[in-house]
């Protein structure tokens, strides 16, 4: 184990699996930086938010493409480049630009598995950035995974800490399915023990972030640190929560979620998108629909409001779940009669 | 320089307010009390304004997230803005968009945008709109040299060529889009012989200076208006600061920051201009700069003071009605 950062752990991830598999390429805007300039030397960038820093020293500019501002033709050559072969993991800033590249996401690389009667593959990753918490207003802020989450074909990780964040990428990379993978730009800087060497997490198989009696928090990403501090505010008044992180949205492990309800009676789903047709509502369902005799109070969604997310701080705020509300909606499926 | 007295006084004002905001805000980020991303437009003061000075109220523009320049340029509220860039509840936009999403409808301003690549079509939408009401309003969409790599942008370029519509896609090379060098990522020779492609009529010109841009545009924009379709401009122009606050730089040049604000400085290139043609005294200019100088500290001043957003507005203005 060594003390990594989320992403360290990222980049880690990416030259393990570079150095294993030579399929293996990088691409996206600014993912090495200054490729082809006159004036500098490739290198001094590594990815807006750092994660492919240094990859081109070892790899080189084969295995490192910087790419013009061309989402639609990053996400695009990437699944062509997976359907011939390769494993491309291709970034793209934030997810508010999948906009542009969605039709090559959700008509192309999502079913070619399906529509070619099984006989393609498009290991392809995409990896993006999600979350607000900057102050980067409505078009940088958003939180896409409910979105891709509902299209079959594709699977969805989302790492809430640096362990994970190593562990789900290396098996992104490995998995023969198209991954759209969110890091949320807040978590960056967090640190924590990563596993040295080869380190896969496998999907849908969610981890046991906290044990306790009095409720279920299911969560991802950002939100589950939000659940750590509402839990052990909670706990000081003797109430206690499973908290359980899905790590992966798509495949869904349904049964950890289900195993944890049936045995706290009560369910809050938490998330920074807004509510409808949610990952929270999605869950939510799930739970409604199979350990429906198990609820002892309403199950409870903590999410993010019908719209989209704002530039000011006080309005931001209000827009992402915070502790004080997970608390408040655990505290009140605890005490309904 | 046909221009009138009270013409250059206008442009240079413009221009100027358009610095001192920036440099105000370059001061002020540092302090950490302009929240989220925001990208300066210093050095390219020439473009916005060159552009904008042969617009009317009754046209449109798109701009950028590079976007304070040409919003300004618009006539936008300078006040308003810089309430704006604050997070304040009575910023032009209520605090909801921040520096890349300033917008006034009144003005023809349809906004700053966070997509590069995303106004394009939409100020094809609105030469489409000014067609069918046939007033002669043109659109213009300001983009880097990156956003001519957008997909959407070479689509909305043939719409408007086959439809000849009063579109004119305006394109400033700063030669980077974040810390790429638009040699590597622009395959055809320029941006302009790209354009040239789908038969619209294009020009390469100097954006260092104001009379330059504005005397391009001014005859682009009147065939634009008379009905003889869209057209574009690449002007070669710089950015005084990093992509970002922050940035530092070091895919530029040595010395090619130095050396541009040395010899293309827009500002001082229209001020050397006006006063050595004796069309504007010394006096004038700094009569001129104290008034943009209590401008932007009004600005600030009520930026300051004004008060923040109140939290439940956050599901406010979402729709018209639901
Ligand atoms: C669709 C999209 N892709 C990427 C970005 C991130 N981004 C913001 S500005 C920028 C560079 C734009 O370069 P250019 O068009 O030359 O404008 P400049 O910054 O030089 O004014 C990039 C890549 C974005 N905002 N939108
Ligand atoms: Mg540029």
């Amino acid at each position: 184990m060594t003390e990594k950062t989320y992403r360290e752990a990222l980049t880690d991830a990416l030259f393990l699996e570079m150095r294993r598999d030579e399929n293996v390429f990088v691409m996206g805007e600014d993912v090495v930086g200054g490729t082809g300039s006159p004036h500098a030397e490739p290198g001094f960038v590594g990815g807006v938010f750092g994660v492919t820093g240094g990859l081109h020293e070892e790899f080189g500019l084969d295995r490192c493409i910087d790419m013009p501002i061309s989402e639609a033709g990053i996400a695009g050559t990437a699944a062509g480049a997976a359907l011939a072969g390769k494993r491309p993991v291709a970034e793209i800033m934030f997810c508010d630009f999948m906009g542009l590249c969605l039709d090559q996401l959700m008509n192309q690389a999502a079913k070619f598995r399906y529509m070619f009667g099984g006989k393609a593959t498009c290991p392809m990753v995409l990896r993006t950035t999600y979350g607000a918490g900057m102050n980067a207003a409505s078009q940088h802020s958003q939180s896409l995974h409910p979105l891709v989450t509902a299209i079959p074909g594709l699977k969805v990780a989302m790492p809430s800490t640096p362990a994970d964040a190593k562990g789900l990428l290396s098996t992104a990379i490995r998995d023969d399915d198209p991954v759209i993978f969110f890091e949320h730009k807040t978590l960056y800087t967090i640190s924590g023990d990563v596993p040295d060497g080869e380190y896969l997490v496998p999907f849908g198989k969610a981890r046991m972030v906290s044990e306790g009696d009095d409720c279920t928090l299911v969560a991802t990403g950002r939100m589950i640190s939000f659940c750590e501090n509402a839990a052990q505010a909670l706990a000081d008044d003797g109430i206690t929560c499973d908290i359980i992180d899905p790590r992966t949205t798509s495949p869904l492990d349904e049964d950890a979620i289900l195993d944890s309800v049936e045995k706290t009676g009560r369910l809050v789903v938490v998330d920074e998108t807004p509510p409808r047709c949610s990952f929270a509502s999605d869950i939510a369902a799930l739970a409604a629909g199979e350990v429906f005799s198990s609820l002892k109070a309403p199950i409870k969604q903590i999410t993010g409001p019908h719209s989209p997310v704002p530039f000011a701080k006080e309005l931001e705020s209000e827009f992402v779940p915070s502790p004080t509300k997970i608390r408040d909606a655990v505290a009140e499926v605890v005490n309904f009669k | 320089m046909q221009l009138a007295r009270e013409e250059l006084e206008q442009a240079y004002k413009q221009m100027k307010t358009i610095r001192e905001f920036e440099e105000h805000l370059h001061r002020e980020i540092m302090t950490g009390s302009i929240p989220g991303f925001t990208h300066l437009y210093a050095g390219q003061e020439a473009v916005a304004v060159g552009v904008c000075e042969n617009l009317t109220e009754a046209d449109f523009i798109t701009s950028t997230h590079r976007g304070h320049g040409h919003c300004i340029a618009k006539g936008c509220d300078v006040i308003g803005m810089m309430k704006e860039l604050y997070g304040k509840a009575d910023g032009l936009c209520k605090g909801k968009g921040g520096s890349m999403h300033v917008a006034d409808m009144d003005v023809g301003m349809l906004g700053a945008n966070g997509i590069v690549g995303g106004g394009p079509p939409l100020a094809t939408g609105a030469a489409l709109a000014a067609k069918l009401d046939g007033k002669g309003s043109v659109a213009v969409s300001f983009g880097g040299d990156g956003s001519c790599n957008q997909g959407p942008v070479f689509e909305s370029m043939n719409i408007a060529a086959i439809l000849n519509l009063p579109s004119i896609f305006v394109y400033e090379n700063n030669r980077y889009s974040e810390h790429t060098h638009c040699d590597y990522v622009i395959a055809s020779e320029s941006i302009a012989s790209r354009v040239e492609g789908f038969g619209i009529h294009t020009v390469k010109a100097n954006g260092f200076d104001f009379f330059e841009v504005h005397e391009v545009m001014k005859e682009l924009i009147t065939k634009a208006r008379e009905g003889n379709g869209p057209c574009a401009v690449e002007f070669e122009t710089t950015r005084f600061y990093g992509h970002f606050e922050g940035d530092p730089q070091n895919y530029r040049a040595k010395d090619e920051l130095k050396d541009d604000r040395e010899n293309n400085d827009c500002i001082t290139i229209f001020k050397d201009k006006v006063t050595e043609a004796g069309l504007l005294s010394d006096d004038d200019i700094n009569k001129l700069d104290e008034e943009v100088n209590s401008l932007i500290e009004e600005s600030v001043d009520q930026a300051k003071k004004s008060p923040l957003p109140n939290p439940e507005d956050v599901t406010t203005d979402v729709y018209v009605s639901y």
